[in-house]
């Protein structure tokens, strides 16, 4: 019931999302889909089963309310307000492959940005399952119907990923609060900083770019071929945090981690594989 | 907020509401294919023998049949020379009406000065021979036009009633030509595309500069390069042209030395204002990957204040990080070590 109170009050200093909480319904896990979505009690089912879900503002999804690039949606998961996250389940309702992604934020935040692929106009949701077996789920429709005088891309025909097949870019930034997208704005006088949550001063954050075509399989004559696993760890090979991928993440996908001060202070360790049985094995200096 | 724009749509759709919809939707489709949409095209005259078709300042709509851009003519004496054929059929074969109530000359060359659809997809309404483009422009729109049209019917509806693309035959090179009695220099530049033509009129000092130069608006970005654009830029600045009709935006005259700011940056408002933008956008992307940011952060940043004056700014920008920020992103990750075993 504390639980109950402490949603609530959230929810009501959020305001935007309304229709989320309705005081009224005590069983959270009769509530009404805020998104309204058709293929929410199909994704229920599909990967909750019988575990407990509610929708929590606590859960921040971040995506574009139009893509330009359909095949490039950048995507920020922040689960970080939730204690005892265990893992991060992120899917698609009208995606043909729903799963994105799942990471598991072991000694890292339960933060996560990255690109995905959308088919059509769907909800981009995020569970995050905290150590009681509860799925703490949020989400935003991203509307694909396209942009500006883009073509639709048909994604890189360029065979650069033959050559270079899961190599590792990459960089490691001491981050303080202060600083976060206010200096990028440059001339920008009075406005305020693009995010909203303070962070403790001396966070790390963590970039990679992995090249890989990511195909989904669905194309025709193209068998699915995607990087399914990655492990970062510290110098001394404690994990940072896992991420497992499917299919409908984009194309030489990028991943943006965050830390807590401390843990990686130096060089970060990453491993992983594809579903072809080739290995990433990198060190990212900072 | 808009989201729950989305969401409110979504639920009326699925609704009993939906049928009433489709109903009122196929109405409005049979006016249009009886009617055509009305572009309410209306010639303006900014120097002599010479006439420009503003378009306005927004994104594509429905409402404005993707109407966005700006086209032109030039009465020679020896015929007319268009400036680039707008975003439908309908739009052309009212542009070619426009043309007929300023004067009888035929016309003898239709210059299409990149592979944007709003420039081209009116092509049908003039003669196939009449069409000239620079050769990376040419295999651009053979490559890439259909898909453009698509997304352009998408967002702008029953006003492509009609569409097709027609492929410019005759390419164009950089230099001077005259028809009647008027000069031209053509100018093979990029950065906007891959293939930007700009058309310097000699005798009346006009400079139709394609999509180069945005006026009021911000550019946009689907194919740019901004190096090479703020290059183009330089090149347009120093012709001294009197008069500049932009891609989109209002014409504007130069201004005279002393009306300029303090560092003198262009007497062309539209010019400065273009190189503003793109130096703006560069360093913000740059400086966003520097720091780290992902790019759902950098399609979050503020805009400064006299970007934000500039209409449409606010989606452009996003588009834009959408276009440009993967390579900004990508130079600052491979500036940084990455070790293989
Ligand atoms: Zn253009």
């Amino acid at each position: 019931m504390k639980w109950f109170v402490a949603l609530l009050s959230v929810s009501l200093l959020m305001a935007g999302t309304a229709g989320a909480v309705s005081p009224a319904v005590p069983d959270r896990a009769s509530m009404a889909d805020p998104l309204d979505s058709p293929r929410w009690e199909d994704m229920r089912k599909t990967f909750f089963g019988k575990a407990r879900v509610v929708f929590d503002d606590r859960v921040k999804v971040v995506a574009p309310v139009t893509a330009e690039n359909s095949l490039n949606v950048p995507v920020g998961v922040d689960a970080a307000a939730l204690s005892g996250v265990t893992q991060v389940l992120v899917f698609a309702d009208f995606n043909p492959i729903n799963e994105v992604l799942r990471f598991y934020p072991e000694r890292g935040l339960a933060k996560l940005g990255f690109r995905v692929k959308l088919q059509q106009s769907t909800p981009v949701r995020a569970a995050a399952r905290t150590a009681d077996g509860v799925w703490h789920v949020n989400g935003v429709w991203v509307n694909t119907a396209g942009g500006g005088c883009t073509a639709p891309s048909v994604g890189s025909s360029s065979p650069e990923w033959q050559s270079r097949l899961n190599e590792v870019s990459g960089r490691v930034w001491s981050r303080e609060a202060a600083n976060e997208g206010a200096s990028a704005a440059s001339s920008s006088s009075s406005s305020q900083s693009a995010t909203e949550t303070p962070k403790s001063p001396d966070q790390l954050r963590l970039r990679l770019r992995i090249i890989h075509p990511m195909d989904t399989g669905l194309v025709a004559g193209i068998p699915a071929f995607f990087i399914q696993q990655l492990r970062l760890a510290d110098e001394k090979g404690r994990g940072l945090m896992r991420i497992e991928a499917y299919e409908p993440v984009a194309e030489n996908p990028v991943f943006t981690i965050d830390l807590p001060a401390g843990l990686a202070a130096s060089r970060v360790q990453v491993t992983g594989r594809d579903n072809g049985g080739n290995a990433i094995e990198t060190w990212v200096e900072p | 907020m808009n989201s729950t724009l989305y969401k409110r749509t979504h639920v009326l759709l699925r609704s009993g509401l939906r049928h009433l919809i489709l109903f009122v939707l196929a109405i409005a489709t049979t006016l249009a294919s009886a009617d055509g949409f009305d572009y309410a095209l209306k010639p303006q005259r900014i120097a002599d023998d010479t006439w420009v078709l503003v378009g306005r300042s927004e994104d594509f709509t429905i409402a404005n049949g993707a109407n966005i851009v700006n086209t032109a003519f030039v009465v020679t004496g020896a015929g007319v020379v268009v400036i680039d054929s707008g975003p439908s059929r309908y739009y052309g074969e009212q542009f070619r009406q426009a043309i007929a109530s300023v004067t009888a000359e035929p016309i003898v060359k239709v210059l299409i000065t990149h592979y944007h659809p709003d420039h081209f997809l009116g092509n049908q309404a003039f003669a196939l021979e009449t069409l000239h483009a620079l050769p990376d422009t040419i295999s651009g729109i053979a490559r890439d036009g259909n898909a453009f049209a698509e997304n352009l019917y998408r967002l702008s509806g029953d006003a492509m009633h009609g569409t097709e693309v027609r492929v410019p035959p005759k390419a164009i090179a950089p230099g001077p030509f005259s028809v009647g009695t008027h000069r031209f220099e053509v100018l093979a530049l990029d950065g906007h595309t891959g293939a930007d033509l700009a058309l310097f009129d000699l005798g009346t000092g006009v400079l139709f500069t394609g999509d180069l130069v945005f006026n009021g608006r911000a550019p946009t970005t689907p194919h740019a390069r901004i190096e090479p654009w703020l290059a183009s830029l330089e090149r347009l600045d120093a012709l001294g042209a009197r008069i500049i009709v932009p891609g989109h935006g209002a014409v504007s005259e130069a201004m005279p030395a002393s009306q300029q700011g303090k560092p003198a940056s262009s007497p062309h408002v539209s010019i400065a204002q273009t190189r503003d933008y793109l130096r703006w956008l560069n360093a913000t992307l740059k400086e966003a990957a520097e720091q780290g940011l992902d790019m759902s952060e950098a399609l979050a940043l503020p805009l400064p204040p006299q970007i934000q004056r500039m209409a449409v700014s606010a989606s452009e920008f996003r588009r834009s990080v959408s276009h440009l920020y993967p390579a900004a992103e990508q130079d600052a990750l491979t500036h940084a070590h990455s070790h293989r075993y």
